[in-house]
This record gives C-alpha cells, sequence and structure tokens, in this order.
C-alpha cells in the first residue's frame, strides 16, 4: 500500500489555519458573539458574547476554553482585555459554559488556543471598544476620529472631556456592532497588557482551599459513585456479587452497565452508588465480578516486541514516503548504521484522577466535568442517552491536568448514565488504579532505521520502518507517522515505512503526540549519525537543514535560529563537561513551534543518571502573550519529557495493565528535576502556542548527552540505569 | 465512632469509621476541599496536611489515630506567618499551573520553613521529593521556598564550566 501524501496528517491541519495568515478568523467562526446582546438596559450590559461592563466600570470578560492548567482562562481574556482598552485590575474573569455556537470552539488540544485566538479575540476586544467610543461620540456629538480610549475611559481629545465604559456601556450595547474583520487593532508597540507578565487569575483561590476542581464540585442531593471496569479493555461484566456490596455501609445501589465494548464510549462495568465515597471505594474490595474478557486477554508487552521483530525483517506494510532509491544507495554508502529503537505505552496520570459530576433529570443531563473537549461529550452523553444535544448541559470544570487525557470524554458518559439509573445527582470519581489502568495510552513503538553516509560523513540514505500499532492499514489513535518526518525531504535517498500490529487497548493523544515519540527515535538516530560521521552533533543537524528556506511549512531558517541560540546560551562546544558527564542536542518542529535544546547529564555509580540542566531555544513568533505563563510551560513541558524518558513505563500483561499506582509509574520528583533555561527568539512570525512543543526534543536531548557521557546508546525508553553500570 | 478532632484551631465533631482517612473526613464531612486526592497510597503528597506541625500524608491517617493532634489544613495555613510567606512566595512567583498538588506542595514547603528556615538545595530535595507535580513545576516551586526564606530564589545547582 502507498500513501502517496498524507496530507491530512495533524500538522498539516494546524498549518491550514495558519496559512490563513490575517484570515484567521475564518477558521474561528463566532456565530453569535455580535448578536449576544440582550437586555441592553440593564446592568451589566453585554457588549458581545465575550464582554460585559457594569455601570461602576467593572469588566466581565468570558473565557471560553477550558483550563487544565495551561494559563488560558489568564491568557485569552488578556487579549480582550488588552484591544478592549481597559486595566487588567477592573477585569473579572469568568468561565463559559460549553456552547460552542456562542463561543466558537471551545477545546484545549494541539497547542491551538494561541494561532487561533490571537488575532480573533483581540479584535473582539477591539470592536466592544469601538462601540464604547461611537457611545461617546454620540454623548458628545463629535467625530469618533477625535476620540481616544485609555484604562476604560473614552476622552475626546480636543476638549479633554472624558467618560468611563461604565457610564457609556449600556448606549453602546444598543448600538450597531461593527464588522469584526474591519475593526483596527493596536500596534503591539502600544501593548499595555499583552507581553506583560499576568500571574494565574485563581491562583490565589486555588491556595485558599476553594473548591474550584471537578474532584470538588457538590450539588444538592448529590451522591457518589465508583465505577469498576473490566481490567481487560473491552470485557464485559456478567454477573456480580451485587446484593452482597448493596449490603455494605455507605451503599445505597450496585448494578451493572452493560455499555462497551468501544473505548471512548460507555464501557461495561459494576456501578456503586451511596453517599460517601471512601465507603464505597472500600465496598468495592469486596466485589466480585465474573468478566467476559473478551478478544484482547492474552495480549503483552513482550509479545508485541517479538512480533515487531518479526515484522521488521519483511518489508513495510504501508509505505509513506519514498524518495529516490534507498537501497542503492546503501549499497553505494561509504559508511551505513543500523540500530532498532523502541518506546513503551505509557500513561496520562493527571494528579486529579478522572471524576464527572452529572445530574439526569427530566430527560435532560447536566454535567460537571474537568473536561478538555466538551462538545464531543456531549454528543457522546446524548446518543448514549438517547437524548438531543441540546438536552446536555456542560458546565467545564478547572482540571487538574489534562495532557490529552482529558480529550477523551468516557468518564462524562459513566457520570450520566450512572446518574439517570440511580436517579440522583451523582458525583463519580475514579481511584488512582482506575486511572492508570483504563486510560487512553501513549502508544508503544518499535523503529528500525538504517543510514548510509558518503565519504564525507553527508547523510545519503535513510530510512524507517515503523511497526506501530492499526488495523487495515488505519493506525490506532496518536500511532502514526506523517510524510514529514524530518529527515524526510532533507536526504536524497530516503523512505519511511509502517506496518501496523492489531491492537485492544485504548490510545489517545499524549501532550505532543506522535512527536513526544517520534522525536526520540529520529533525533536520536541523527546524533547517531552526526557521530559516526566523526561531526560536532548540533553543527552537523544545521548542515542537515542546508540552505534558510521553506520546506513545505517548515521553515529551516527558523530552526538553525534557535540551534544557534540554544548553541550560545548552553556553551556548547565551549564548556568541559566534567568526566561521567555530557551534552546532548536536539531539535523539533511541532504545534508550529521551533525548539532546539539542550541537556547536560552526568552517570555516577551503578548507573545513577543526574540531569544538571537543560537549555531551551523557542521559536513562537512575535509576540510572547504572557511571559510567566509562557516560562512556566516550557519549564513544565521540558521536565515532563525528562520524566517520561527516565520513569514511565506502561506494561501489558495478559491484556492488563501491570501499574496502579504512582510507586510502579515513577513521575519526576523534585530531587530529579534540573535547572530549566528558557530563551525565546522574537521573529516576525504570528505567535503560536506553547503547551506542547517544548517536549518532544528534550527526551533525544537527554539520551543524546547520556552517549556523550558514555558512550552508551539509550534506545529503548525509559532508560535503564543498567546500560551504565 | 463520633470523634472530636481539632482542625484548624477549632473543635469539630465527625461521625465516621474509625478507619477513615482523614482525607476524606476533611474533603466528605467537614467540606474542606483543599486537601487533594491523587493517589490513596502516600505515594503523591497531594493530600499533605500538618499534624502538629509536621507534614502527613491526611489519605493514609485514620480518624481514629489522630487524638488530640492539631491539624492545620491548606485553608488556614496563611494564617501562620511561615505558610502565609510561602503562599505569598508562590502567588509572586506564578508557581501553579493546574494547581492540583499545590496545596500540598505548600503544606511542605510550610513545614519545611518552620523547622529550618535556610534550607539548602538538598534540604528543599528531601523535603519536597514526597510532592509529585505533574505539571512539574518543581523550578518554580524551589524558587518560591527560597523567596519565602528571604534567600536569593536563583537556580545556581548547575556549577560546571
Amino acid at each position: 500500500m502507498m500513501r502517496a501524501n498524507k496530507t491530512e496528517s495533524r500538522r498539516a491541519f494546524l498549518r491550514a489555519g495558519v496559512a490563513l495568515g490575517g484570515g484567521l478568523l475564518l477558521d474561528f467562526s463566532l456565530p453569535c458573539v455580535l448578536n449576544a446582546r440582550e437586555n441592553a438596559s440593564s446592568s451589566p450590559s453585554t457588549l458581545n458574547a465575550f464582554v460585559q461592563i457594569a455601570n461602576d466600570g467593572a469588566v466581565t470578560i468570558i473565557s471560553k476554553n477550558p483550563e487544565i492548567g495551561q494559563g488560558i482562562k489568564t491568557m485569552l481574556p488578556m487579549l480582550i482585555a488588552e484591544e478592549l482598552d481597559v486595566d487588567w485590575a477592573d477585569v473579572h474573569i469568568e468561565q463559559a459554559l460549553s456552547d460552542p455556537a456562542k463561543y466558537g470552539a471551545q477545546f484545549a488540544g494541539g497547542s491551538r488556543a494561541t494561532p487561533l485566538n490571537w488575532e480573533a479575540l483581540r479584535r473582539v476586544g477591539a470592536a466592544g471598544r469601538q462601540m464604547l467610543v461611537s457611545a461617546a461620540a454620540q454623548t458628545w456629538s463629535v467625530p469618533a476620529a477625535e476620540c481616544e480610549t485609555a484604562s476604560g475611559k473614552v476622552v475626546h481629545v480636543p476638549s479633554k472631556r472624558s467618560l468611563s465604559y461604565g457610564r457609556l456601556a449600556s448606549k453602546a450595547a444598543t448600538l450597531p456592532a461593527p464588522d469584526l474583520a474591519q475593526v483596527p487593532l493596536k500596534d503591539p508597540k502600544n501593548f499595555k497588557i499583552i507581553g506583560k507578565p499576568h500571574p494565574g487569575i485563581d491562583s490565589p483561590r486555588v491556595l485558599a482551599g476553594e473548591p474550584l476542581f471537578g474532584i470538588d464540585v457538590a450539588v444538592p442531593g448529590m451522591l457518589h459513585a465508583v465505577f469498576v471496569k473490566s481490567p481487560v479493555f473491552g470485557g464485559t461484566a456478567v454477573k456480580a456479587n451485587l446484593d452482597a456490596i448493596k449490603s455494605q455501609p455507605g451503599v445505597r445501589d450496585a448494578f451493572i452497565v452493560g455499555g462497551g465494548p468501544v473505548f471512548n464510549g460507555l464501557a461495561s462495568g459494576v456501578a456503586i452508588v451511596g453517599t460517601n465515597w471512601w465507603q464505597l471505594d472500600r465496598a468495592r474490595e469486596l466485589l466480585e465480578v465474573t468478566w467476559d474478557e473478551g478478544a484482547t486477554a492474552s495480549q503483552s508487552t513482550e509479545g508485541f516486541a517479538s512480533q515487531a521483530a518479526t515484522l521488521s525483517s519483511q518489508a513495510p506494510a504501508i509505505k509513506v514516503v519514498s524518495d529516490g532509491d534507498v537501497i542503492s544507495a546503501l549499497g553505494s554508502s561509504a559508511r551505513t548504521l543500523q540500530a532498532a529503537y523502541s518506546y513503551p505505552f505509557i500513561s496520562h496520570a493527571t494528579l486529579e484522577p478522572q471524576n464527572c459530576t452529572a445530574h439526569f433529570h427530566d430527560g435532560k443531563v447536566e454535567i460537571w466535568a474537568p473536561t478538555q473537549n466538551p462538545d464531543p461529550g456531549r454528543k457522546i452523553v446524548a446518543k448514549t442517552l438517547g437524548l438531543n444535544d441540546a438536552d446536555i448541559t456542560i458546565h467545564m470544570i478547572r482540571c487538574g491536568g489534562g495532557f490529552g487525557r482529558r480529550l477523551m470524554n468516557d468518564y462524562m458518559v459513566e457520570a450520566a448514565w450512572i446518574s439517570k439509573q440511580a436517579g440522583a445527582p451523582i458525583k463519580l470519581l475514579w481511584n488512582r488504579q482506575d486511572d492508570m489502568q483504563h486510560d487512553f495510552y501513549r502508544p508503544a513503538g518499535f523503529h528500525f532505521f538504517k543510514a548510509g553516509l558518503d565519504a564525507g560523513g553527508k547523510l545519503q540514505a535513510f530510512s524507517d520502518h515503523f511497526v506501530s500499532f492499526g488495523e487495515n492499514g488505519k493506525a490506532a489513535p496518536s500511532a502514526d507517522m506523517s510524510a514529514n518526518e524530518f529527515p524526510a525531504k532533507f536526504v536524497p535517498h530516503l523512505e519511511l515505512g509502517i506496518s501496523l500490529m492489531p491492537l485492544g487497548v485504548p490510545t489517545g493523544p499524549l501532550r505532543a503526540p506522535g512527536s513526544n515519540a517520534l522525536a526520540y527515535v529520529f533525533q536520536s538516530f541523527i546524533d547517531e549519525i552526526a557521530h559516526a560521521a566523526g561531526q560536532d552533533p548540533l553543527q552537523y543537524r544545521i548542515d542537515l537543514l542546508g540552505e534558510r528556506r521553506q520546506v513545505g511549512a517548515f521553515d529551516t531558517g527558523r530552526m538553525i535560529d534557535v540551534l544557534a541560540l540554544v548553541r550560545e546560551k548552553s556553551g556548547w562546544g565551549k564548556r568541559t563537561p566534567p568526566k561521567g558527564s555530557g551534552m546532548g542536542v536536539a531539535f523539533y518542529y511541532s504545534h508550529l513551534g521551533y525548539f532546539a535544546e539542550v541537556v547536560h547529564a552526568t552517570v555516577g555509580a551503578g548507573g545513577k543518571i543526574t540531569v544538571d540542566k537543560v537549555w531551551v531555544a523557542v521559536g513562537v513568533g512575535s509576540q510572547i502573550i504572557n511571559p510567566t505563563g509562557a516560562e512556566n510551560q516550557v519549564q513544565g513541558a521540558a521536565l515532563d519529557g525528562i520524566s517520561e524518558a527516565l520513569g514511565q513505563t506502561i506494561t501489558l500483561n495478559k491484556g492488563r495493565v501491570a501499574q496502579s499506582n504512582f510507586n510502579d509509574f515513577l513521575l519526576l520528583r523534585m530531587n530529579q528535576a534540573p535547572p530549566v533555561e528558557v530563551h525565546f527568539l522574537k521573529t516576525e512570525h504570528p505567535p503560536t502556542g506553547l503547551g506542547e512543543p517544548a517536549l518532544p526534543p528534550v527526551i533525544p536531548a537527554l539520551c543524546n548527552a547520556l552517549f556523550a557521557a558514555t558512550g552508551v546508546r539509550v534506545r529503548s525508553l525509559p532508560i535503564d540505569p543498567k546500560l551504565f553500570a | 465512632m463520633r470523634y472530636t478532632i481539632q482542625i484548624n484551631g477549632k473543635a469539630r465533631e465527625v461521625e465516621a469509621d474509625p478507619q477513615m482517612p482523614l482525607l476524606w473526613v476533611l474533603r466528605d464531612l467537614l467540606d474542606l476541599k483543599g486537601t487533594k486526592f491523587g493517589c490513596g497510597k502516600s505515594f503523591c503528597g497531594a493530600c499533605t496536611v500538618h499534624l502538629n506541625g509536621a507534614p502527613t500524608r491526611s489519605c493514609v491517617t485514620p480518624v481514629s489515630s489522630l487524638g488530640s493532634s492539631s491539624i492545620t489544613t491548606i485553608e488556614a495555613i496563611a494564617g501562620t506567618p511561615t505558610g502565609r510567606a510561602v503562599r505569598d512566595a508562590w502567588l509572586a512567583l506564578d508557581v501553579m499551573q493546574c494547581g492540583y498538588c499545590q496545596a500540598g506542595q505548600v503544606m511542605s514547603a510550610s513545614a519545611l520553613l518552620a523547622k529550618n528556615p535556610k534550607p539548602s538545595d538538598t534540604d528543599i530535595d528531601k523535603a519536597m521529593s514526597g510532592n509529585i507535580c505533574r505539571c512539574a513545576t518543581y523550578t518554580r516551586i524551589r524558587a518560591a521556598i527560597k523567596r519565602a526564606a528571604g534567600m536569593p530564589s536563583a537556580d545556581s545547582r548547575d556549577t560546571f564550566v
């Protein structure tokens, strides 16, 4: 099978959005933004779907996207407040309901909030400002062009008269809405809010212990619920000792839910409902369920590895790219290399376990969900319960971490179903074992590389046979590889191919999906190539990128510039690491962002790994909207990558996940966390997102540093210290 | 069983199973939801409170073991001078991302500084490594502890030249 051009890849999709440039607004539909005004005479006055201004000048800005820790509830309103021209201290922020007809797309994923909203939400603010200016101009009978704004006031410049927004709001709300595409925007040099650090708007409330998270939701008459699913994915509950469970303290009801076998929907299992979650969690220890485990009860991590090894000796089933003649070029190369790399399944492990509160009543469902992507959840709930989309109300609650896990809404439909059957509002809470063993995992993968160099060390031939998961020629979610995977298009003879193994495990996007694994294998093998060529690994990468040019959407010049920046900031080539210590480099382009990273790491007695420091050079365009949030995201993403590399693995045995808690699924801790130095390279390109793209390159940079320190390659994750012992 | 427990300076009465962990007593019986559930087995530190000033994982502390111990939770930590300094440093340095672990982080950091007003990096590692931050805000947690201690907050651990 030949897949000529995989244009539907995630990155291609993202690029399509940005290619519109100033026309991004087209991509960001605000169907009712300017028609959402009502009760124009009341206070506060509604200027549009996002902005209300009270008579006393208090400004309420609606934040439309889910908050998962990426700081969006602070950042999106900054864009509106800037162009509205109000003081941040006067701004009150409210979280929107899930209502895409009113607000446009509402999701946290793909690091897309910045590229999608950078211009669109500034225009929303500017439209509000223009209405306030018009209201003032009409009040004074002067031309609007003679009016300026600042700090929530309109000033008539010639007469020096001024009126506060609070005084003007009710009149402004009656005026015709301007054309969003035509409203003038500020010159960035006049920004007062954008580009200045604004700490998280809800942080003081979190530290006061206020109940802001999904797990904290309480509604009148609410019961609690636990939901026990098959340890083998897609298994169904046949029978259970429900009467024994019902007699336990705190238990009101226990019943079998006959869902499944779809992963992102209602699973089969046993629901236990009652007055006290801890008692329910204890009662489940007595639960005895007969499961029909289904077809995947024999799959295992070891089985996949041996299947992959067998497949690697055959030709790839799917050709993703085939440029030139790799076989001949390898045959005529002065030097050839080959290497097999692999990485494991990993779990999202949001620190707040999956949970959801739902209230089914009178044929409608009200839902309070920590979710990254509410609207698909609404559709699953409606379909599963036989309701209309309009019958489902979703409150987006602050999430204790997302990382892609909460793009899926399985917990939402479980909560809705259990509420319906229990006849009461319920809060469903998974325990840690539920959460770790019922995830949509980052898929494992196996890569079999070959490369050929000419006598001068130049890369002539490159191939990767990626053994991944999927069926019928279609990769499982987040288990694919696109035709743009670097060094595709940078090597004359290059082949990328995929073979697929069937999989009965749910997979899905984990922070920088695809990239978090592909960066590791490709940037590690490129490092092997550079060393085989006897050249400096950083300079070798710059040479491989070649002339400054566009290659598809990828701008080689932008990547060369971040590589040069990280070389300078890290002292690459100028500092001499002590014995047992080394520096490694990698770059990666994802989510429209250009990232080059250097890691300094040390291997001590017994193979003990210390990550000493990370340097990150960031190319995300012309403007860092909220510098404090941006730096935090980059540092966190880099450390998240180190966490994945050092400790994280999910293994399967008899179709079951072996890990159950943080004693066997290891997350980075304070004593392992190095300093992370972040440098932003400002360019003339439109701003793009930061939640994800800093993660991928840190993993190969760390592994390459360990090679520099020891001469040993890390060809499998998580890093096994025994390699260096 | 009926228990009288000392929480944030007040005697509170609860009716609970003797084995019920303090975490769930706080969250579901006393409506103090600032203390968080992460793992249920003392691996993550999200549930950290102070028991007579010592950082304690409330998810594995049965209500029957409390006796007359004085319990402080995140809701009241800013009422102590150290807790207030820690909270203020956390906000000044904009430490949190998702924020879910941060109550536990602040409780561990406050307990550290109450005992050790000028901690070294190693002291910080020892006191804080029981608290997972899934967003990995460790860089700022370290800096905020130093700021709360009145120490320079720059990270000076990477020293090779």
